[in-house]
This record gives structure tokens, sequence and C-alpha cells, in this order.
């Protein structure tokens, strides 16, 4: 043990977390429509996938910045609004195998119109940040990978104060809380859903640029949801905080296990290992860290 | 875009064979069935290498009436690189009359039709990449790994780290790191990695990155406390960016990775910004828009609005030009298979022997007006390869520019262990050796 490079575990160890903030910004936007409609909305990843192409397409046509996040922003609203207005209001009340059936294929329908409206060709994203690492006593750790857990932080904490404090939010909390008494207490339940899926809209297109920078701008940023879904089953699904927490576990817990287990397994096992936490964390806890226990009365 | 490439497009993405030029039961013309990929994960590679091989036959039917007066037709099936769908597509177009070739692109798709088209006797090509085995063609018939299978790939890029090093001789005590995607793409040349680290006394140290390779901070961490003096990146897809941001994360020095054939386009490094400027990769093919030949489709075809290509800042990408180079191969093909059987359309086999006498000197190759975009090709019967040389690019920032002379792999020592391979292959399959004099008759 006195030969172990503690050193190198400490890196690894933040390596993962900080990469485990980038799976928790995906993961929150699941949250949002899974906390209020019930629905594991797996359009999530294309949403990003779209957010980000369509905001480095207007950047690279000569919009400013600024802008592109706002027209981004607008269309992610719009898109938003769209889903529910045409895809979950009529299917309310279905079983939520067929919600879930319903945003998986709205999944290939958002990917297949990004790439026809903004071409297939990867894209580079400069957010300014220098993905370079600084020497912390030893330790490398990415600049840009701060940046990420600053915005990922800095978004909780809005979105927290956003449900927290105005009346959308306590509608939204009414809503997560309990959809009939929510209805019958005169709430607008169309509304909320399509605030919340702007939020969603919102939560994406931040996701997909950190990732964008991180990867690429490509397809296969749709793809970044399966890096969530180990996420939400340690988190539950329906906690932000869940999320958080969820996604720093995961992070950690995968690169250490590459690092030090991957050899006997042949390498490569992160890709796997987080869906093995995640299965025996179900076993024990089938509503994850802080999700809500579902009771039902029969 | 126009409106009609969209619509283009969202067909292909539907499945809908979009037939480009006729490919009608007529005398006279020669089919290509194109299992493209022009949308999902991998459209970028496709849409440039298909676009490049469909520039190329247009500019053969255009500015020479076709070859000898047969002319090229081919029509496009989606695949998104699925296997399943890539299988589905051979189903559909495979009854279309005229078949020269199938060209798909992908090891996956071609795994799935070797069987097929060997029994159909319609050549398979597998440029740049397929199984390394399909190299001998005593056991494959009907497969050409032209210019480059992933053996003498591995070999060519351990030669070139010789050469930055000062010799095979200088390789003892360096140590090497191959970053490899975690499919059976990616484990392909983890033998010969293993033989060549023994034959040259260096160390290796091979890992895996899961697919699809958006993670990489492990790995790369695990890479910097090796302290490699190289890693060599045999990526796919989203995983070479990914590679590239990760090392200069980690702070391993870019010039020091080298790219395999399938990280070496401007889609890995653009992505990477910053990242990827100084980072080399290997390549069968040059990149860039000012080979003759490329000036003639850009003369002939864009300027008259027929390129295949939305996007005119694509011409001379990597992919474009490997889809060039693939349509001069087969196009040659044709041509020399023609001049055995005749100056008319011919059958699978015919074209199959055409590859088999495909050989094309550097002086051929600059008279097909592609000198310096690839150095020459050698197939015969039994070497479906050609022993193609490579060559390395490293990008600026903004383009690849060639560093590197043409390079040969060691086919010599390369040959043996493919022949074990291949004569495995055979046993297990109960398949006959062909011979020379089997090669020379073909099916009419």
């Amino acid at each position: 043990m006195s030969d172990f490079d503690w050193l190198f575990f400490i890196e690894v160890l933040v390596g993962g977390l900080l990469s485990g903030v980038m799976y928790s910004l995906v993961a929150i936007g699941f949250v949002l429509i899974y906390k209020t409609s019930g629905v594991l909305n797996f359009a999530q990843g294309a949403m990003l996938l779209f957010a980000a192409l369509t905001f480095v397409s207007l950047t690279e046509r000569g919009v400013p910045f600024a802008l592109a996040f706002a027209i981004t922003f607008a269309i992610m609203v719009v898109i938003g609004i769209a889903i529910e207005r045409t895809v979950l209001r009529p299917l309310t009340n279905k079983p939520p195998i067929t919600l879930f059936m319903a945003t998986l294929g709205l999944s290939y329908v958002i990917e297949g119109a990004a790439q026809l409206i903004w071409g297939t060709q990867v894209h580079g994203l400069d957010l300014g940040i220098e993905d370079l690492p600084f020497d912390v006593g030893g330790v490398f750790i990415s600049q840009f990978d701060i940046f990420a857990a600053v915005v990922a932080a800095g978004m909780v904490a809005a979105l927290s104060a956003f449900f927290r404090y105005t009346r959308i939010g306590l509608g939204f909390r009414a809503v997560a809380d309990d959809q009939f008494a929510a209805l019958a207490i005169g709430l607008r339940l169309p509304w909320i859903w399509a605030t919340v899926w702007a939020a969603a809209g919102l939560v994406a297109l931040v996701a997909g640029l950190l990732w964008g920078a991180r990867v690429g701008v490509q397809f296969s940023l749709s793809l970044i949801v399966l890096k969530a879904l180990p996420v939400l089953v340690l988190g539950g699904f329906d906690s932000i905080l869940g999320a958080i927490v969820g996604g720093l576990l995961i992070g950690a817990t995968e690169k250490l296990a590459e690092v030090y287990i991957g050899e006997y397994f042949g390498g490569g096992i992160e890709g796997w290992f987080a869906y093995v936490v995640a299965l025996a964390f179900l076993l024990v806890r089938p509503s994850g860290l802080f999700g809500q226990k579902l009771v039902e009365r029969v | 875009m126009t409106i009609f490439s969209k619509f283009k497009i969202a067909a292909l993405a539907a499945g809908i064979a979009f037939t480009v030029a006729l490919p009608a039961a007529q005398a006279d013309e020669q089919y290509f069935p194109l299992q493209s990929y022009r949308v999902g994960p991998y459209a970028a590679g496709g849409t440039g290498f298909f676009g490049g091989f469909i520039d190329y036959l247009n500019l053969i039917n255009t500015r020479d009436g076709g070859v000898n007066g047969v002319k090229l037709t081919w029509s496009e099936a989606e695949t998104q690189y699925e296997v399943e769908r890539g299988v589905e597509a051979y189903e559909r177009l495979k009854s279309n009359p005229n078949v020269a070739a199938w060209n798909p692109l992908s090891v996956g798709i071609a795994y799935a039709m070797i069987d097929r088209i060997t029994a159909d006797k319609v050549p398979l090509i597998t440029i740049n990449h397929g199984r390394t085995d399909s190299t001998d063609g005593r056991v494959f018939p009907y497969v050409f790994p032209l210019l480059l299978n992933p053996y003498s790939e591995t070999s060519g890029i351990v030669n070139y780290i010789a050469g930055k090093e000062g010799g095979l001789e200088n390789l003892k005590g360096k140590k090497i790191v191959v970053l490899y995607h975690g499919s059976p793409y990616g484990k392909e040349t983890i033998p010969i990695y293993e033989l060549l680290a023994q034959k040259y006394g260096f160390e290796l140290q091979q890992i895996e990155v899961p697919h699809p390779g958006n993670e990489q901070q492990s790995q790369w961490l695990t890479i910097r406390r090796a302290k490699p003096d190289y890693v060599v990146l045999r990526g796919w897809g989203v995983m070479n960016p990914v590679a590239l941001k990760t090392a200069a994360k980690t702070g391993f020095p870019v010039d020091h990775i080298i790219g395999n054939v399938w990280s070496n386009s401007e889609e890995d490094a653009i992505p990477a910004g910053e990242a990827a400027k100084g980072y080399t990769a290997i390549t069968t093919q040059a990149s860039g828009a000012e080979y003759p030949v490329v000036k003639e489709i850009v003369k002939t075809l864009y300027d008259a609005g027929k390129g295949n290509l939305e996007d005119k800042n694509r011409i001379g990408s990597v992919y474009h030009n490997l889809g060039i180079v693939n349509g001069i191969l087969n196009v040659e093909a044709i041509r020399i298979a023609q001049e055995k059987f005749g100056k008319r359309t011919l059958t699978g086999d015919e074209v199959r022997w055409g590859f088999e006498h495909l050989q094309l000197d550097p002086a051929r190759v600059e008279a097909l007006g592609a000198k310096g975009l690839f150095h020459s090709i050698n197939v015969t019967w039994d070497n479906h390869e050609g022993n193609g040389y490579v060559t390395f690019q490293q990008w600026d920032g903004k383009k690849w520019n060639v560093v590197s002379d043409w390079i040969a792999p060691d086919w010599a020592l390369l040959r043996p262990i493919i022949e074990k391979s291949s004569e495995a292959y055979a046993a297990e399959k109960g398949i006959k050796l062909r011979t020379a004099e089997d090669a020379e008759t073909a099916t009419n």
C-alpha cells in the first residue's frame, strides 16, 4: 500500500467528479420533464443535439454569440411547446410506456430534422475557455471542466430559485406533487408542462454547448443520454439534487473502476460499469438516492 | 442546400433507394450499387466518400462518355452505417443488372456480405479497411481491401515512428501506447502491434476506449502515468476529437500522437480546435484540391452545378479524395477487364478479373491526373491489397499538410501472418485454395 500513488488516485477522482458534472447537466433535463409529467423523455439527447447544432450553425453564419444563444433558446421553447401540444397532450392519461415510446420516436424525428436543416457536417465549438490543465499540487485539473462545474452549479441555483420563488415554480411543484390535485385547484397543466419543456430546452442548450465544446458538435451528441441514464437510476428520476449527486458518483466510480480494475476485464469497462453500479443500486433502492418513493393504494 | 437535395436526404433517411443515374437494363452500362450513409452518426464521412466516388463516376461519364463507351450508372440506399440496413440494401440493390462491384465503406456491412458476394461472384471493395486476411486472394477471391489493410497500416505507422527516431533500430527501449476503439475494427491490430513490439524491442501498451468514445479521461490519465514516447490513435468518429482534446487536457504533446487511417479526416481534427494543431495521421491519399483530377471534377461538374457535395468547401477533403481514389480504382479495374473481355458491359466475375490485374504504376497514376494524390497499386490474383504506399499528414489548425515521403509497409513480414490467418479461415469454412490458373478464368 505504501507504493500506492495517492496523487494519481486524487487526479482520477477529481477528473471523474468533474466528468460527472457533465453527466448531471444532461440528467437535469430528464428530471424536469419526469417530475411534472412522469415521462422519461428519451428525446432529451436529440434536443441537446438540435440546440447545439442550431447554435453553432448560427454563429458560423456570423450571428453574435449572445444573439445566437437567444435565438436558439427561443427555438427550443417553440419546440418544447410544440411537443407538448402535438405529442404529450393527445397522450394524456395514456400508460407511461406509451409516453416513453412517443419520446423515443420523437428523438428520431428531432435527430433527422437537425441533420435535414443544418446538414451532417461536424463542427468545432469554441466557447473561449481553453481546455488546458492547471497544476494544483501535482494534480492536473482542466480549466474547462471547472468552468462546466460552475455553469452547472449556476444553472441548478437558477432553476431552484425559479421553481421556489416564482408563481410558475410553485405551480410546477404542485403538479410534481399531485397532478390531479393541481388540476382540481385550477392550475393550468398544459401551461406548466409547456414551461417545463421550455426549461428542459434551456438545459439542453447549455448542456449541448458544453458537450459540444468538449467533443465537437456532431450527431453523437445525442448519444450523451446514455451517460445520463445510470445517473438517473442512482440519483432518482425526480430529483435535481439526485441528478447532481448521482452524476458525481457515477463519474467518479466509472473512472476509478476503469483505471484500477479495468485491466482485469480487458479494459474499456467504464461504458458498462456505470450501469452495473446503477443496477446494483436499483436492487437496493429502486427509487434512487433522492427519488420519491412510490406508494400506491390498492 | 436546395429543397430538392433536402428532399433527397429525407428520402434517403427513410431508406428509399435514390437513383441518380438510371440503372435500367440496357446494353453498355455498368452499375454500382451504393450502400451509402448520408444521415446518422457517420454521415460526415459517408457524404464525403460517396460524394467523391460519385463525382469521379460522373466525370468519366461526362468527360469520356463512360469507360470505352460503357456508361456508368449507380443508385444509393441509405444504411446509416448499420449492418442490418446494409444487408437489406444489398438484397434490394443486387437485383439491378450489370453490377460491377460493391463499395459499402463499412467493416460490419462488408463482413456480413462476404459469403453473399462470393456466391454472387461480384467484387466487394473495402478500400483501406476490412478484414486483413482478405488480402489473400487464394481464399477470398472477391474481396479487395485495396491500398491498405489494417496490418499494413500498423507497419506503416511503426515505420514512420522509426523514421522520426532515426531508424528501426532506435525503436528499442521506446514506449508506444495504442489507444483503440472498443470494437472488432479497433481490436483487429492488437496481435500485429504485439508482434512488431517484439520484433523491434519497443515497449507496448494497448488501451481500449469504449464505444463511442466521448469520455476518455481515465485512459489519458493512464497514458500520462505511463509516459509513452508516442500514442497511436486507432479511433473512429467522435472518439478522435475527444482523444485530442483529452490529450491536451492531460498535458500529452499532440505532435506525438499518430492517427490511423480512420482518424485522419477534417472531421476528426476540426472539433478538437487548438488541441489538434500538430496532430499527425497516416493516409493513403493526400488531401487538397490541387491535383489535376480534382481540378477537372471542379471544372466539369461543380462549375456546371453537377457536383455531389452540398458544401463546395469539402472538395479535396480527406473523405472526398478517398472517394475519388476509390472511383479511379473501380473505373480502372473495369477498363483493364475490358481489354481482355471486350469493350462491353462486364459480369461481376469479369470485373473481379480486372481488379486482380489492377496495376497502376506512378506513371499511369500521373496520366490519370492523380500524381501526388496516391502513389500506386499493384493488385494480383493472390494479393488483393495491392501494396499501397502510405504518407503522413499534419493538421495545422485549418488543413492537412503532407509531412513525409511515401512509405512502404513491411509486406514481406506481414504476408506469412496473413496467410496463416486466411488458411485457418479456409480450413474452417472448407474453402479450397485458389490457384493462379483458377483466377484467370471468369464467368461471363
